[in-house]
């Protein structure tokens, strides 16, 4: 099992959090800094691998994490999950998102993170590996946000074609005409 | 109201969405919470407005303030308003927060289960997708018992994509509400066999997480991992795979046999590092389960430990990392085969990765012998100097002392250089570690008689520089060690140098700062240090010098009299009184040296912390009797009872006293033995009498070796362990020059000898001799103190509740034999089940049903373990691993008949483990098993009784080389007997039809898929009956009228149907026409839809699976009123195993025995004709000669093998 997700700046700051159990906000918060702490004072050419935190780490679990140039990606697993499996998969991750946002960088991922979520929720499910398959999280994604710009478009046809000339009905009109 | 909506439409314009939200926090660096608090409030506003757009913005930004901490439960209502919005945007944008902010406690969790189940069945994908999502992070128990029909059937989907969602996602639900598990279980199963490889893997996912909490309960779905692992290509389900099987194996070692060799095969084979490192991890955990007398697995450990260098050897700190951690497990079972990489392993000490060396010095432990423990312990001490990190250091501290202490000093040749690393330990500042050191000062002073005078001298040198311990700010660490040095100079204090030092330097007022019970040993061992010096002067008649010391002792003692530490002041007051007591004496010049000493007369012998228990009770004590008679006031009442409860009472006061004495009396027994046992300090002082005597010779007898007088007893100041390392190896010289002449005369004999003694002997380990000797008390446990796993387990673990077992049988009451229901468990062994057991009428069905049902779903699932607890002990004593198909049909079909073969259901399981042990024998001594067999095979036909009792498979068995079929056949691609019956764009049908051996009906199981978007319901199927076949219809229906179908199908769901068939003859193949008429219901309204369909009964479908013996179907053939054909089939490329799967599959065939590429099988009509048949494979042919009562009927399935045979 996956517990935890978290991708931080440099600096510790947070960009994403998934937890897989249930922890207050108060402890998510002291377990993304003790992370961040364990982590961030690390070599480069160091294993990836470290035997848990304080806080969530009981002797089962491990926190495998991966740096790249300004972000840090770390899962903590059990040891139910291989090691290489889930370093992998971070890079799958990682492949994912430069897909999806065309060339990825920190800013995509700070103005997006609903969409980070949307394509991670495509890979790991309620802590369980749901799809390692790059192409088949592209595409599912594609497909997603496809419907949602249809809705967008079906909500912009209604708006172009207004009672009462309602033009500012909505988001999309927003955008488009001012 | 359309002023409002304008309104709300202009405040629009200026809301946030999440990017400003982002842009704004980070332009507020300064006053982030400020900021974030407006916002908060701006957000509030955004949630009380009509639209649901407005609110979907608010609540996405609230996901991202969440995600810093901040709490959004509060909004808990307006994200489910948001999760029910009908479009998709919005509804992802509400349940991605609440997968990210509700949890068990969130309490309007339980308004969202309509919401959820409506977004289950939505038509859209993406709307059950996302639910799937969402509830998997915060499903609750409720949610679970309520959904969990509704994810049920959707993990018989159309769509992969949300059939494997729904297959992940049944592990919470089980997690949450386990009565689950059992009825969703045969359905999980058969996802392992999806054809979609991302359904596939999930389903692994799940049984592997479920299985490793509780693994004897999947022992059974071996053969199926199995199977899967030989087949997968899939890297990811390999891994998790192989992961389960390191679970199972030390339950099951014949698992292990099996894996060995496809898991050897992978490690060679592959090329992904990730599977190469799971495969050596499981074929470590087999190597750990199977029993060490198996010299043929050397090669295995030989091999993992190869690759495990390959990997440490690797300039990829990860690899090296893992190679590391692979190689401990190994170490435990193996150290030999570790011990030879020990240059690798000393060489990952100076790595510059923490990690790395923290897995290192997991395995020094098992590297260290009396020959390198120096030279391990010396790099490790300039490691602890080098050290940064306080954790890192500490580690090496423990590891250190774990080193040397293990198994007794077994490994530690000179104690003098022990005492001075633990000393030189004491430098540490800031460790937490001190009481490690003190219990190891404690330990070694007392158990080795012969260094006490060594560690007194070193002690009393850590006193007189108390101030370099104790003077760190952190006082709490090191200044434990302090405690250890006072006891040991107090209580050895005859091996003093200058004790009037030590004892200045015990009384210096510095000494109260020390924390309590530090000071309260100082005052202690003051005392016994006083009596010393006291008797020494006196023996010298230096009274002066004596009444000197007494002085000093009323001067200092004072201090601490006003210590606020209880203990102390108490002890402090009564010495001073003593020793005033003493300078009264003196001055009237009584000797009062003995008098003194007499206080701490007797030595302290170490004792076990169990010891007490073993003491014997004398004859004639009984510990429970009464040693004065109970109080009278009991008595009294007794006497005079109160009418009607005078009996009870009675009982009652008789019975309940002494127990609840004894029980009292065990728990403070228990009580005073956890803290003595806990307590490193605790040293009895007087063992009871009986203990003395039967310790005393044993401790006695030990030949205590002198220390080496070449070696300086006195290093002045504190010393250097470095120089005992020369020290020592001058000893060893020494030592080996003497002993070489002895030696060479009896070299034999302590070879022998060298095995017995030592755990982890290395080469020339046995000619070290150690200095001193160490005393062990012998710690022998009672018999009644087994330590109980039930204390391990956490009463809280959630998987805990998991722990079922899926293969329970049921009670007699519970079996129900009706006719339809027997004919449908017929229907579904596992290979053939491609749809659901349980059928829903509805989404709730009543409660009778529903009971109904779990009767159902339990008889099936104690079929089951039948066919299972069968397949796994005949799987795992033969070979072939497609074997199980050909068996499970035999049982499935047999359980049914009657009560006779149930007995014959015992017997082989009995007969495969004989097989088993057999294959062991074989093992061991091959020749003679040979020979064993043959005459066996001889006795065979005459010993009727026995043979008959035979399984079949479990004869093929011994005939078949030990352990290879399984891999040299290649995979089996799936195999399904349900072919196409008719599609539309409403729905599919598929069907396959068995046969039951009664009443010459045959059973056809429909699979009804809804392809479209509308419900489908008052599905009605109709058949033409010809003279021949017909159709089994409810009573009192005429011959025209159609069989409704008991359920209606929603979009993309999927059921089974079943109807029975009665035949006439069944020599021939059957056709008959018939018609499923519906009714399509969607938004628009309903239509009457038909699909026609030919139903096509083979004479295949007419045979059962029934196993058959070799006798038995010796004499049928003998019998001659079998009329007889054959068919050759060319061009054949599966292997011979494979192909007599598929006639199994396929025709209903069992394997009676199987002679290397020939084989004899047999099967029987559901009108009982016989048929048995004889393959042989040629080069690129089968030929299948058959016999049978009915010629047509031979004919007819000969040649429909004929067509099954032309496509392998």
């Amino acid at each position: 099992m996956i517990k935890a997700i978290l991708i931080f700046s440099n600096q510790g700051k947070p960009w994403l959090s998934k937890f897989y159990q249930p922890y207050s906000e108060d402890t998510q918060q002291q377990i993304i800094g003790e992370t961040f702490h364990l982590v961030s004072k690390r070599d480069e050419n160091v294993c990836n691998f470290l035997e848990g935190g304080l806080l969530i780490g009981r002797s089962d679990n491990k926190l495998i994490y991966r740096h790249y140039a300004t972000l840090y990606f770390v899962f903590y697993v059990d040891s139910s999950e291989s090691e290489l499996g889930i370093f992998d998969l971070i890079q799958v991750f990682v492949e994912t998102l430069d897909k999806c946002f065309e060339n990825v960088c920190e800013l995509d991922l700070i103005f997006h993170v609903d969409k980070v979520h949307n394509i991670l929720v495509e890979m790991v499910m309620g802590g369980m590996v749901l799809e390692t398959n790059m192409n088949e999280i592209v595409t599912q994604i594609d497909t997603q946000n496809k419907l949602e710009k249809s809705e967008a478009d079906s909500q912009l046809s209604t708006c172009l074609h207004p009672q009462g000339g309602q033009s500012l009905k909505c988001e999309q009109c927003r955008k488009e005409y001012i | 109201m359309a002023l409002k909506m304008v309104k709300g439409s202009i405040d629009r314009m200026f809301d946030k969405n999440l990017q400003d939200l982002v842009r704004g926090i980070r332009n507020h660096k300064e006053d982030e919470a400020k900021y974030i608090s407006q916002c908060i409030d701006e957000i509030k506003q955004e949630l009380k407005q009509d639209n649901i757009a407005v609110k979907a913005n608010a609540v996405c930004k609230l996901t991202y303030l969440q995600m810093l901490g901040y709490d959004i439960s509060w909004a808990a209502f307006n994200i489910i308003e948001v999760m029910s919005a009908s479009k998709f945007t919005f509804k992802r944008i509400g349940y991605l927060a609440a997968s990210q902010s509700f949890h068990e406690g969130t309490d309007v969790i339980m308004l969202t289960t309509n919401q959820i189940r409506k977004d289950l069945s939505s038509p859209s994908q993406y709307d059950t997708g996302v639910a799937l999502t969402g509830l998997s992070c915060f499903v609750t128990p409720d949610l679970a018992r309520d959904l969990a029909n509704d994810i049920m059937t959707l993990m018989s989907h159309t769509k992969p994509y949300i059939r494997k969602k729904a297959v992940l996602i049944m592990y919470k639900v089980f997690l949450k509400y386990p009565e689950s598990l059992r009825p969703a279980f045969p359905r999980l199963k058969e996802k392992l066999e999806d054809p979609d490889p991302g359904v596939q893997s999930a389903a692994v996912n799940v049984i592997c997480e479920l299985a490793r909490r509780n693994p004897k309960n999947y022992l059974s779905l071996a053969p199926l991992f199995f199977k899967l692992m030989t087949s997968s290509t899939n890297n990811w389900v390999l891994i998790k795979i192989i992961k389960l099987f390191g679970a199972l194996t030390p339950l099951e070692p014949r698992l292990g046999k099996k894996l060995i060799e496809p898991l050897t095969n992978l490690i060679h084979s592959t090329s992904a590092m990730s599977l190469l490192y799971e495969c050596v991890n499981t074929v470590i955990a087999v190597l750990i389960s199977l029993s060490s007398g198996m010299p043929n697995h050397s090669a295995s450990i030989q091999l993992c430990v190869q690759k495990l260098r390959i990997l440490i050897e690797d300039s990829d700190q990860n690899l090296k990392y893992l190679g590391l951690l692979a190689m401990s497990k190994i170490l435990k079972t193996h150290p030999k085969s570790v011990q030879s990489h020990k240059d690798l392993i000393l060489q990952c000490l100076d790595d510059k990765d923490e990690s790395i060396r923290l897995r290192a010095l997991d395995l020094l432990y098992g590297m260290v012998s009396k020959k390198n423990l120096m030279e391990i312990v010396k790099k490790l001490m300039t490691h602890v100097d080098k050290a940064e990190g306080t954790t890192y250091r500490d580690e090496l501290l423990t590891k250190i002392i774990d080193i040397c202490s293990q198994s007794n000093y077994q490994h530690i040749t000179n104690f003098e250089w022990y005492i001075s690393i633990l000393v030189e330990l004491t430098r540490l500042e800031g460790t937490r570690h001190g009481h490690l050191i003190a219990a190891q000062m404690l330990d070694v002073a007392i158990r080795v008689k012969a260094i006490r005078k060594f560690a007194v001298s070193q002690m009393s040198t850590l006193l007189d520089n108390a101030h370099l311990v104790a003077s760190s700010t952190q006082r709490n660490g090191i200044c434990e060690v302090l405690y250890a040095a006072a006891w040991i100079c107090g209580e050895f204090s005859e091996h003093l140098q200058e004790p009037q030092h030590t004892l200045e330097a015990m009384l210096r007022p510095k000494v109260t700062t020390l924390p309590g019970h530090i000071q309260a040993v100082y005052v202690q061992n003051v005392v016994k240090l006083y009596a010393s010096i006291l008797q020494q002067k006196e023996q010298a008649a230096d009274m002066e010098e004596a009444q000197a010391v007494t002085q000093l002792m009323v001067d200092r003692l004072p201090q601490f009299v006003q210590s606020a530490d209880l203990e102390v002041q108490e002890r402090a007051s009564c010495i001073l009184q003593l020793v005033k007591h003493v300078q009264k004496l003196q001055a009237k010049a009584v000797p009062v040296a003995e008098e003194v000493s007499a206080l701490f007369a007797g030595e302290l012998n170490p004792v076990a912390p169990k010891a007490q228990k073993k003491v014997p009770v004398p004859e004639g004590l009984d510990l429970d009797a009464w040693i004065n008679e109970p109080l009278s006031d009991s008595e009294s009442e007794d006497e005079k009872p109160k009418a009607m409860f005078h009996e009870e009472e009675q009982r009652q006061a008789k019975h309940r006293l002494p127990e609840v004495d004894e029980e009292e009396l065990a728990r403070r027994r228990e009580a005073r033995k956890q803290e003595q046992a806990n307590n490193p300090f605790y040293i009895k002082s007087s063992p009871s009498p009986q203990k003395r005597y039967q310790d005393t010779p044993g401790v006695e007898h030990i030949p205590v070796v002198q220390i080496d007088l070449s070696v300086p007893l006195k290093v002045p100041g504190l010393p250097l362990s470095d120089q005992y390392v020369r020290l020592e190896e001058e000893r060893r010289h020494r030592q080996r020059l003497e002993k070489d002449k002895r030696r060479k005369k009896r070299r034999d004999k302590e070879k022998k000898g060298k095995r017995r003694h030592s755990s982890l002997p290395t080469e020339s380990d046995e000619d070290i001799a150690p200095a001193q000797q160490v005393d062990i008390v012998t710690e022998e446990m009672p018999e009644n103190a087994l330590p109980s796993d039930e204390d391990d387990k956490d009463p809280n673990d959630p998987y805990r509740a998991l722990d079922i077992d899926l293969d329970k049988p049921l009670a007699d009451s519970e079996k129900l034999p009706v006719q339809k229901h027997r004919n449908a468990e017929n229907a579904k062994s596992p290979e053939k089940e491609d749809v659901p057991v349980v059928e829903k009428k509805s989404k709730k069905p009543k409660k009778k049903e529903k009971k109904h049902k779990e009767k159902e779903r339990e008889k099936e699932k104690k079929k089951e373990k039948e066919r299972k607890g069968e397949d796994l002990d005949f799987w795992l004593s033969t070979t072939p691993p497609p074997a199980p198909v050909p068996s499970t049909d035999t049982l499935s079909a047999n359980t049914n008949t009657d009560a006779a073969p149930k007995d014959e259901l015992e017997e082989p399981r009995r007969e495969a483990q004989d097989g088993e042990d057999q294959d062991q024998d074989q093992e061991k001594k091959p020749s003679k098993h040979k020979k064993k067999h043959k005459k066996e095979r001889e006795e065979r036909p005459k010993d009727k009784k026995r043979s008959r009792k035979k399984l079949p498979g479990s004869e093929e068995a011994p005939g078949e080389p030990v352990q290879n079929g399984a891999l040299e056949e290649g995979p089996l691609p799936p195999m399904s007997s349900y072919s196409l019956l008719a599609e539309n764009s409403y729905i599919k049908m598929t069907y396959g039809v068995q046969g039951s051996l009664q009443d010459s009906q045959v059973t056809v199981s429909i699979i009804l898929e809804n392809r479209s978007s509308s419900v489908l319901k008052s599905m009605e199927l109709s058949v033409l009956d010809s003279l021949n076949t017909r159709m089994a219809r409810p009573e009192g229906s005429s011959v025209h009228d159609g069989v409704p179908v008991p359920f209606q199908l929603p979009p993309g769901v999927s059921n089974e149907a079943q109807f029975v068939f009665t035949v006439q003859s069944i020599v021939m193949a059957q056709k008959l026409k018939g018609t499923l008429s519906f009714i399509a219901k969607d938004d628009e309204g309903a239509t009457h839809e038909k699909l026609d369909f030919k139903l096509h009964f083979s004479c295949s479908s007419y045979l059962t699976t029934t196993p058959c013996y070799s006798d038995a179907f010796a004499k049928l053939l003998e019998s001659g009123d079998l009329s007889m054909s054959s068919i050759r089939v060319d061009g054949i490329s599966m292997s011979f195993q494979n192909l007599l799967t598929k006639i199994c599959f396929h025709h209903h065939f069992s394997v009676v025995e199987r002679v290397d590429s020939c084989a004899s099988m047999y099967s029987r009509s559901v009108q009982g004709h016989h048929v048995c048949l004889l393959v042989k494979r040629g080069e690129n042919s089968v030929s299948v000669d058959g016999k049978c009562s009915d010629a047509t009927l031979l004919s007819n399935v000969l040649e429909e093998m004929k067509a099954t045979l032309a496509t392998c």
